[in-house]
């Protein structure tokens, strides 16, 4: 495994409109394990931001506690991030917002931090249709922790110690678009095709863009049947005291058709069908998007692609008549009212 | 029956129901007394609860200027039936008790040591009333009439100040200066010499305005340039940032357009509330929240991220009486410890100790000032009675040369001239480093902020030598932010004298009063108002000079005393506590009687041996 990356760049590297390579896009390197689907959507967001030519600097990176929240360190090393709390990512994307308008904010979390300890803020941030896109790294599972169940894994599906997750799972997309969220998507780690274009048109929603991307734990999302998995591993180890072996694994990959539905095999054997919508299909119904979901769902299928957006979103700024120059360059001259006032509220007080 | 008998001093209670319209009434009261010159103390003692419990209104008349709650009540105005035995036995001999003899009085209230006035609101407003709201809200004003008479104020003083009340609003001037003539002619007629209390106009208020502290601090706020707001609401604080949004709205937008040059988000809930104060102060903008001590617990976790990542932010903190719920509507000094070491690990907050509005206006300023400089939490710590009563003090003044203060921050020109820059390098050795803010620069100064160790180029690391490093320099830190926060008060009557008082906050008027009253009965004691965590060095030597020291405040464990005995390493048993936790602001009778009854106890000579039990003090 690396822990330095080489400082050679190819000379004649693509450069983007700015006269940028993608070297100006990365970050550090992952400590992620090996072929988890989370360093794959961080090389994702920097195709994405490569490609559409945004300024590094231009981009604010926030994120909570955990797996997916440490990955803002991968990418954008121009970009000032913020690793905050569990799962209080989205005040602190609020405040920050509010401050200076003019940046983009890129929100990272995970389904521990959003859809459990971060539930309240999340359900909020989308209901201030802050103008942020919130990527949830969704795994089912606290990697940092050792692989308990998160409130997104499905129900019946093998735990950690083979039992089948007891409760109802929540699933975030339908939650984002039911709080009224403009821009709701869902995508897979391993599709990139699909994933690249759809975290650009997150970046170009005004308001809140929701992407919920599915991006399989390599170590915990195992079954202790499975050969695969991190116990029968750790059983069949002859060197039994490593007790923070990790297997390495290749990174699933994907690629397929829209309107067309695949089984992809995860790292401890199960199966997941995802069905690919069709990119020309746009839903602007809320009620038909949440339709389109609940029947894949019923087809023990998950829907990927651009679940819902409002053309016509206003974020929280043009709710809240914010003044167009970003509210942390008001100097004394905007903001004190001065002595002269203050003598005459004084005065309206006797 | 020996009457008291007294001009422009004494205390007038108003019992009534919650909700029933009477604040607007007694606080008429209060400010007609404010506007004839006469220093004035209204309390307003509250439960917790919309509609239909006792409520209290009590007014202290004191033309020496002593605005501490005094205790006891020589005019009692008892309009509510439910605590009616309760308001009459509480008079004091020789007091006057006011009632609605609608329904007269039981037989068994007897007392020949009082007066008792009775006035049939009820009936007088039925009479003269037919709308039926009118009916019940007038019943307030027509006492307030009586008063007028009674308290020798005269008709034209309340008339007039009905008239600026409602000078935008003349149709409800008319029924309101009506009930006030029918209070006032009743007692005229009826009781034509029965008070001999009385309210003569003085000079003694001067330029003094009559304010709470929820809004000054409100005030401190945008005149220091807050522009982000995160809040949740709670009780007794809640108010600040209504004023501020008020006082923001008035004065802070733009000409052409109307919009708003500030953000005031009503979060989720507290977590939020600080989440986003702290995402606005990491970016530039003057961020704050105002909380009560539930919302300290909830915030601790955030007050440790924005300390050990050096966050500015500034909270306002009105306590109110704990632990838990406690008593929402009550007053207390309990968050003192919660808030200096808030949050796991090891903490420390800067607290500044506001005693009055005026100082809840500019320790709120100036708390932003020190944030930015200090790149740190800081926390105002108001509380109930001096946020939500009015209270007599300075005028609020701003000095229209003054600048922010915006501490070490890197503009892109700066970060052009850099050739190596580092997040938390002590360039300048005094524990502040160099900030820059997102965007400043498209190649340099970019780092990812966490709660999380790191080393001086905010790189995360688990290197213990360097997480010491950081964890030493927030301390030398904290030795810069003690020469910045405001010096303690000193009054030294005493040159040679071996015992000493401090107090803090709210419980100053009370404590001054005390301290008088000690005096005048041979007691001299010197004095220090501290205004500030960390504790300046003069804090140290006044204790030091002192063989015992008494520690007044206004919570059950004497928080401020174990914070001095552990900051300043003083053995706590030279800390003497003098403390009230009923809810209701301190006394200067609580305070002269505690001290007395220890110098009593102890002799002055074995004070520094002994700390007695609150609960043998109390």
């Amino acid at each position: 495994m690396s822990y330095t990356r080489p400082g050679f760049r190819h000379p004649e590297s693509q450069k983007n409109r700015l006269g940028l390579t993608r070297k100006a896009y990365e970050g550090s390197i992952s400590t992620l394990c090996a072929g988890c689907g989370h360093d794959s959507i961080v090389s994702a967001i920097i195709t994405t931001v490569f490609e559409m030519s945004i300024e590094p600097h231009r981009i604010v990176k926030l994120s909570g506690i955990g797996c997916s929240s440490k990955t803002p360190a991968y990418f954008l090393n121009r970009a000032h991030g913020f690793n905050s709390v569990h799962g209080r990512m989205p005040s602190v994307a609020t405040g920050a917002n509010m401050a200076n308008r003019d940046l983009i904010y890129l929100g990272v979390s995970g389904d521990g931090d959003t859809a459990s300890i971060g539930m309240g803020q999340f359900a909020h941030v989308v209901r201030r249709n802050l103008n942020m896109i919130y990527i949830c790294m969704n795994n089912g599972c606290y990697g940092l922790t050792k692989g308990q169940d998160s409130a997104t894994a499905d129900k019946g599906s093998q735990t950690r110690k083979g039992d089948p997750v007891a409760l109802e799972s929540i699933d975030l997309c339908e939650m984002a678009i039911q709080l009224g969220a403009g821009f709701v998507a869902r995508g897979f780690s391993g599709d990139k095709k699909q994933l690249v274009p759809m975290l650009k048109a997150a970046i170009a929603h005004k308001g809140l863009a929701f992407v919920d991307v599915i991006s399989p734990c390599v170590t915990f999302n195992n079954a202790p049947t499975s050969t695969k998995s991190y116990s029968w591993v750790r059983e069949h180890m002859e060197v039994t005291n490593t007790f923070d072996f990790i297997p390495l694994r290749q990174e699933i990959t994907t690629e397929y058709d829209h309107g067309t539905t695949i089984p992809v095999i995860l790292h401890d054997g199960s199966i997941i069908n995802l069905c690919k919508r069709e990119d020309k299909e746009v839903i602007t119904s809320r009620k038909e998007a949440i339709n389109a979901l609940e029947q894949a769902k019923g087809n023990r299928q998950i829907l990927t692609g651009i679940l819902y957006v409002n053309p016509a979103s206003n974020d929280f700024h043009d709710i809240n008549n914010t003044v167009k120059t970003p509210l942390n360059e008001l100097g004394e001259a905007d903001l004190c009212p001065g002595n002269t006032a203050l003598q005459a509220f004084n005065e309206s007080l006797r | 029956m020996n009457k008291i008998k007294r001009t422009n001093d004494f205390v007038v209670r108003f019992a009534n129901v919650n909700g029933s319209g009477s604040a607007s009434a007694n606080n008429l009261f209060a400010k007609v007394v404010y506007r004839l010159g006469v220093p004035v103390s209204p309390k307003n003692v509250f439960p917790s609860n919309i509609q239909g419990l006792p409520t209290w209104y009590e007014v202290r008349v004191n033309d020496h200027g002593y605005i501490g709650r005094r205790g006891g009540a020589d005019f009692i105005v008892a309009v509510n039936g439910q605590t009616l035995r309760e308001d009459y036995q509480m008079v004091e001999p020789g007091g006057y008790f006011l009632y609605d003899s609608t329904r007269p009085l039981p037989d068994s209230f007897v007392r020949d040591d009082i007066t008792v006035i009775d006035i049939p609101l009820t009936q007088l407003c039925n009479d003269a009333f037919s709308d039926n709201r009118l009916r019940q809200l007038m019943k307030n004003i027509i006492y307030i009439g009586s008063l007028a008479y009674l308290l020798d104020i005269g008709l034209e003083p309340m008339v007039d100040s009905v008239q600026r009340q409602f000078a935008k609003k003349p149709k409800l001037a008319d029924p309101n200066v009506k009930a006030i003539e029918i209070g006032y002619h009743y007692a005229r007629d009826h009781h034509p010499d029965s008070c001999a209390l009385s309210i003569r106009p003085s000079e003694r208020v001067g330029r003094q305005i009559l304010i709470d502290g929820n809004s000054a601090a409100a005030l401190g706020a945008l005149y220091a340039g807050a522009t982000v707001a995160g809040w949740y609401p709670i009780t007794p604080s809640t108010s600040v940032i209504e004023a501020f949004e008020r006082y923001a709205s008035r004065y802070r937008r733009e000409p052409e357009t109307g919009n708003k040059k500030y953000a005031v988000v009503q979060a989720e809930d507290e977590l939020a509330a600080i989440g986003i104060a702290i995402g606005g102060g990491w970016n530039g903008a003057r961020s704050f929240t105002a909380t009560s001590g539930p919302g300290i617990s909830l915030m601790a976790e955030f007050l440790g991220l924005a300390y050990f990542a050096e966050i500015p932010v500034v909270l306002i903190d009105v306590q109110r009486s704990g632990p838990s719920t406690g008593m929402p509507t009550r007053t207390q000094q309990s968050d003192l410890l919660a808030c200096a070491y808030a949050s796991h690990g090891d903490t420390r907050n800067v607290l500044l100790l506001p005693a009055d509005p005026t100082e809840c206006f500019t320790m709120t300023a100036d708390a932003f000032d020190l944030a930015d400089r200090l790149q740190t939490p800081v926390i105002v710590m108001s509380d109930l009675d001096l946020g939500m009563n009015d209270h007599l003090c300075d005028p609020l003044e701003w000095q229209d040369e003054r600048r922010y203060d915006r501490g070490k921050v890197l503009r892109g020109v700066d970060l052009d001239r850099l050739k190596k820059w580092g997040r938390y390098l002590d360039i300048d050795r005094d524990g502040i480093c160099y900030r820059t803010l997102p965007g400043a620069h498209p190649e340099k100064g970019a780092y990812v902020t966490r709660g999380t160790s790191h080393n001086e180029y905010a790189a995360y690391t688990e290197e213990s030598a360097a997480y010491e490093r950081g964890m030493k320099r927030l301390l030398n830190k904290w030795e810069t932010a003690r020469c910045l926060v405001p010096l303690p008060e000193r009054t030294i009557r005493d040159e040679q004298g071996r015992i000493g008082v401090i107090y803090y906050g709210s419980s100053t008027p009370a404590t001054c009063e005390a301290i008088d009253q000690l005096e005048a009965s041979g007691v001299r004691l010197n004095s220090m108002r501290i205004k500030a965590f960390p504790f300046r060095k003069e804090v140290f030597d006044f204790i030091d000079r002192h063989e015992s020291v008494f520690i007044v405040e206004q919570n059950r464990d004497a928080q401020m005393r174990i914070l001095l005995a552990g900051e300043c390493q003083v053995a706590p048993g030279k800390l003497v506590p003098v403390i009230n936790f009923n809810g209701l602001p301190i006394t200067a009778r609580m305070i002269t009687n505690q001290i007395h009854t220890t110098l009593l106890a102890c002799g002055q000579a074995c004070l520094a041996d002994r700390s007695p039990s609150p609960e043998k003090r109390s």
